[in-house]
């Protein structure tokens, strides 16, 4: 039985801190530090892990890499998304940004793109200091204060007041997984400004045979009248493991539009977390996870309304094939102030195979009494009907299986609003379903 | 509105009725958790050896577990030793009929409103009555053995039917189970047996009556219930508390096994004291209660109303062992003032083409919290499981809070599990439209409300629906929002 090695992270630690010496990064993941000590990593009996045993990841020392240069631009070629050609591009090699490889289309007076080291030097100082790390719910989270313990080489994106973005961002995590098992740790800080809208869009890459675990934390900060659009896909190898933390703050009444895709990977934890912080906030979280193999992904997402008529909808979708696994865990604050929230949630899935598991817990918790909260969820199969329908009109049995099933996944692909992205997603999910 | 807020502040302040102690001459044994008291208990109670064992074994595996903490309430710590764990009505002979029972102890019963001699000659339901730890009456017994139906106390089932307790006792819910089961598997002092033999229809309700009289005793009573082969029990059970300043606990087992095409329907209607609007009092009601639906075709049907209580902590479940094995489970929890509740079930599909049915109604007033934690796993082999679960839950003032806490899991592609549940409060066109039919406003609420718990209220056998009907509305007195 292997045990859980963390000692080696201390040394790693104190050799980051007294290599750079900002104070207020170096402060933060001091602090982080402290926190990740004094909580571990999550252990199964923790509730909100009970289902994922990332512990278990730790069975084995992780390179914490410094850079290495090692990922070409034949590498990044292969992986770019469709509509790459007018995006932001940001490349991140092992958990570290990396601007000499990325591309900023947009004007400076549009936005600014800096590693956080340099941002904290300029104008943007008080901002950053303000908002970096202020997902002080997670801060007792043993994975998230390790992301944070190791701060460095981040990003900061500012998108300026009423500018609507032309050019979305494109996130590529690369991660060098050839030579060491590897763990890498990508930080960013977005803050959206007042009338002023930005997509951005996460994409992950392993390159390599060795384990890959990725501990992503991304806080976005959105102000009033704005509006932030984020998507995730997730389709990496089978040896890379997650865990993403997206903590979007509604700091002014605004909008926030985000969808996860899961194909494939290791053991994927999704945490997505949005907190209305003034009245009026919407906020629409979608997610689809097509799992094959062994994969594990678990969604947890949480709403948290303190103030009062924030509108929210969730709505998460599931097809589970083979050994796969998958979590879901939706959870609903209402706060005693956010009298007037409507908030629903809906988790739908289907099992393909009887090896294929699913854990699902939509939650709700309300302190205030004018509310109206809904939650659903379902597990099930095709309707039978409508594959006999199909079957009457000539189309075999697998092509109604695949037609049904795909349509089952449109409902959140269409929630994709960046076209070239929806396009590529759509496609990815047409060539999955039809070798079934 | 402001009015309106008056009058449900009213109804909720209602007075609880059943505050009353009665004088009796108690047997106690002193307070204090000590394999030495367990053995005073088992001695008084004349047991034979091996259920003294069995109580040691939970003992000590108890000393070894933790008090749990993942509910959803929030309560000082419990001193176990600062509890009474036996004390009893002091009986002089055994009883032969309700006549010899003492008067004192009628009065109490008539004051609860179950007169037993009422009971006996009207209604047709056979009533076991517990105070404190002891049983200390039960009705129709004789009507009963000669259909070859043993409805007993706990204590005599143990003198008298030993082979069927030892076989079915802890069989549901095991010593081990959890702390609250480990520690009433060892300080238990009574509760009922009811055992329905094979192919018989129980021809009336099984009842039971739980009174907790002695200041500083905890009440831990244990039940089994036994439906061989295509047999029928309505079972009810009632309970109440004086009321206190101090918290008392009540850590009680309730197991059912239902055999090849049985049905075992189990309504409960709790009232114990809920403590005063300052939160001060009540009682801890930590229950564990289970049912295994063992043999094919058969049903375990659960129904409760829970309004009292300080802390509920209960989750009555169903293991579907038997192929087209049928759970349910019927559920109003309202809390008010500073009550808490956490209460829910657990649906364990292992059969083939086993259903579960669950319908939850929350009703929050005044500053209390009421969560749902259920759980609904379909197994690897249940194969066509299927399961539809709703909880509602309702607001009353601004103060309260509603919490859902389902688990879904499912492990076989063939299963069908929906889940939906709703939070509202209760709708201003829909107060407006009685309102403006002339129906004051605590009427109209009293009308909602209970057209919210409509669904589980007709769940109920009629001699309860009555009572928890009338039970809601006081408990809600003055709740509008």
């Amino acid at each position: 039985m292997d045990t859980i090695k963390t000692d080696y992270l201390k040394d790693k630690f104190n050799e980051l801190q007294s290599s750079s010496a900002d104070d207020v990064l170096s402060n933060i993941r001091e602090e982080g530090f402290k926190n990740f000590n004094k909580v571990g990593l999550p252990a199964p009996h923790n509730e909100e892990w009970r289902l994922t045993g990332i512990s278990n990841l730790f069975k084995k020392e992780y390179h914490l890499s410094e850079l290495e240069n090692t990922i070409t631009i034949a590498d990044i070629d292969t992986a770019r998304l469709p509509g790459y050609e007018n995006a932001n591009e940001l490349i991140f090699i092992n958990g570290k940004f990396i601007p000499e490889l990325s591309t900023i289309r947009s004007s400076e007076n549009d936005c600014i793109v800096l590693p956080l080291e340099e941002a904290i030097k300029t104008e943007y100082k008080n901002l950053i200091d303000e908002h970096l790390n202020k997902s002080y719910r997670f801060i007792k989270d043993g994975i998230h204060a390790l992301n944070t313990s190791f701060m460095h080489g981040g990003v900061f994106i500012y998108i300026n007041k009423n500018k609507v973005l032309q050019h979305p961002f494109y996130l590529y995590h690369f991660a060098d997984a050839r030579n060491n098992h590897l763990l890498s740790q990508p930080r960013s800080l977005v803050y959206i400004d007042e009338n002023a809208k930005g997509q951005l869009t996460e994409y992950y890459t392993t390159i390599g045979a060795m384990d890959s675990f990725t501990n992503e934390v991304m806080e976005i900060v959105v102000n009033t009248n704005a509006i932030a659009e984020y998507y995730k896909i997730q389709n990496d190898v089978a040896n890379a493991s997650q865990v993403t933390t997206t903590h979007i703050r509604q700091i002014g009444k605004s909008y926030t539009h985000a969808v996860t895709v899961s194909l494939n990977g290791g053991m994927i934890r999704n945490n997505m977390n949005v907190i209305m912080e003034k009245e009026g906030n919407e906020a629409h979280l979608y997610g689809l996870y097509l799992l094959k193999r062994k994969t594990h992904v678990d969604n947890h997402t949480l709403v948290d309304n303190t103030k009062p008529n924030c509108f929210s909808n969730e709505f998460y979708k599931g097809i589970l094939d083979d050994n796969a696994s998958g979590v879901f865990n939706g959870k609903i604050f209402v706060r005693q102030d956010a009298q007037k929230t409507n908030a629903y949630q809906s988790n739908k899935n289907i099992l393909l195979s009887d090896d294929a598991t699913i854990n699902t817990k939509p939650q709700l918790e309300i302190f205030a009494d004018d509310v109206k909260c809904s939650h659903g969820c379902t597990i099930g199969q095709l309707d039978e009907e409508a594959l006999f329908y199909l079957r009457t009109r000539g189309i075999s049995k697998e092509l109604a299986q695949s037609m049904l099933l795909e349509a089952f996944a449109e409902d959140i692909v269409m929630q994709i609003k960046h076209e070239p992205l929806r396009k590529y997603v759509e496609e990815l999910i047409v060539e999955r379903l039809s070798i079934n | 509105m402001k009015e309106e807020i008056d009058v449900l502040e009213q109804t909720v302040a209602s007075d609880y009725k059943y505050g009353f102690v009665t004088d009796i001459d108690t047997d106690v044994v002193p307070k204090g958790l000590s394999a030495e008291v367990i053995r005073i208990i088992s001695t008084k109670k004349n047991e034979p050896e091996w259920m003294l064992n069995w109580r040691l074994k939970a003992y000590h595996h108890w000393l070894t577990m933790e008090e749990p903490e993942w509910a959803n309430v929030h309560y000082p710590p419990i001193n176990f030793q600062d509890i009474i764990y036996y004390a009893a009505p002091k009986k002089k002979n055994k009883l032969n009929n309700l006549d010899e029972v003492d008067p004192e102890l009628l009065k109490t019963f008539d004051k609860l409103g179950i007169s037993l001699n009422e009971q006996k000659r009207l209604t047709g339901v056979a009533v076991d009555v517990v105070m404190d730890s002891v049983s200390v009456a039960t009705s129709f017994k004789k009507q009963l053995s000669e259909i070859g139906v043993i409805f007993c106390s706990m204590s005599e089932a143990i003198q008298d039917h030993p082979d069927l307790v030892k076989k079915y006792l802890g069989s549901v819910v095991p010593m081990t189970d959890n702390y609250f089961a480990a520690l009433n598997a060892a300080v238990f002092t009574d509760g009922s047996f009811c055992f329905i033999p094979k192919g018989v229809r129980c021809p009336m309700e099984l009842s039971t009556y739980f009174r907790i009289n002695t200041e500083g005793a905890g009440q831990f009573e244990r039940t089994l219930i036994v439906a061989e082969d295509e047999a029928y029990v309505s079972y009810l059970e009632g309970c109440t508390a004086p009321m206190r300043d101090e918290n008392q606990l009540h850590a009680a087992v309730v197991e059912l096994v239902a055999h090849t095409k049985s049905e075992i329907k189990y309504s409960t209607v709790q009232n114990w004291y809920p403590g005063d609007e300052n939160g001060k009092g009540g009682v801890y009601n930590f229950v564990t209660k289970r049912g295994i639906c063992q043999g094919d075709h058969s049903k375990i049907s659960w129904t409760q109303v829970e309004t009292g209580s300080a802390i509920t902590w209960k989750y009555p479940s169903v293991i579907l062992k038997g192929d087209n094995s049928i759970g349910e489970f019927y559920s109003v929890a309202l809390t008010n003032n500073k009550q808490q509740a956490d209460t829910g079930t657990k649906m364990l599909h292992i059969g083939k083409n086993t259903r579960s049915r669950i319908v939850s109604k929350g009703i929050s007033a005044g500053r209390s919290q009421n969560s749902y934690r259920g759980l609904v796993r379909a197994g690897k082999n249940a194969l066509n499981a299927r399961n539809y679960s709703q909880c509602d839950s309702l607001l009353l003032g601004d103060k309260c809070g509603a919490h859902t806490f389902p688990y879904i899991e499912s492990k076989n592609k063939t299963a069908v599990i929906e889940h939906e549940a709703t939070t509202s409060k209760i709708g201003e066109d829909q107060l407006f439209y009685c309102r403006q039919r002339g129906i004051d406003a605590e009427t109209a609420v009293a009308l909602i409300v209970t057209g919210f718990a409509k669904e589980v209220m007709n769940q109920l056998p009629m001699e309860f629906a009555v009572e928890a009907q009338k039970l809601l509305a006081i408990s809600l007195e003055g709740s509008v929002g």
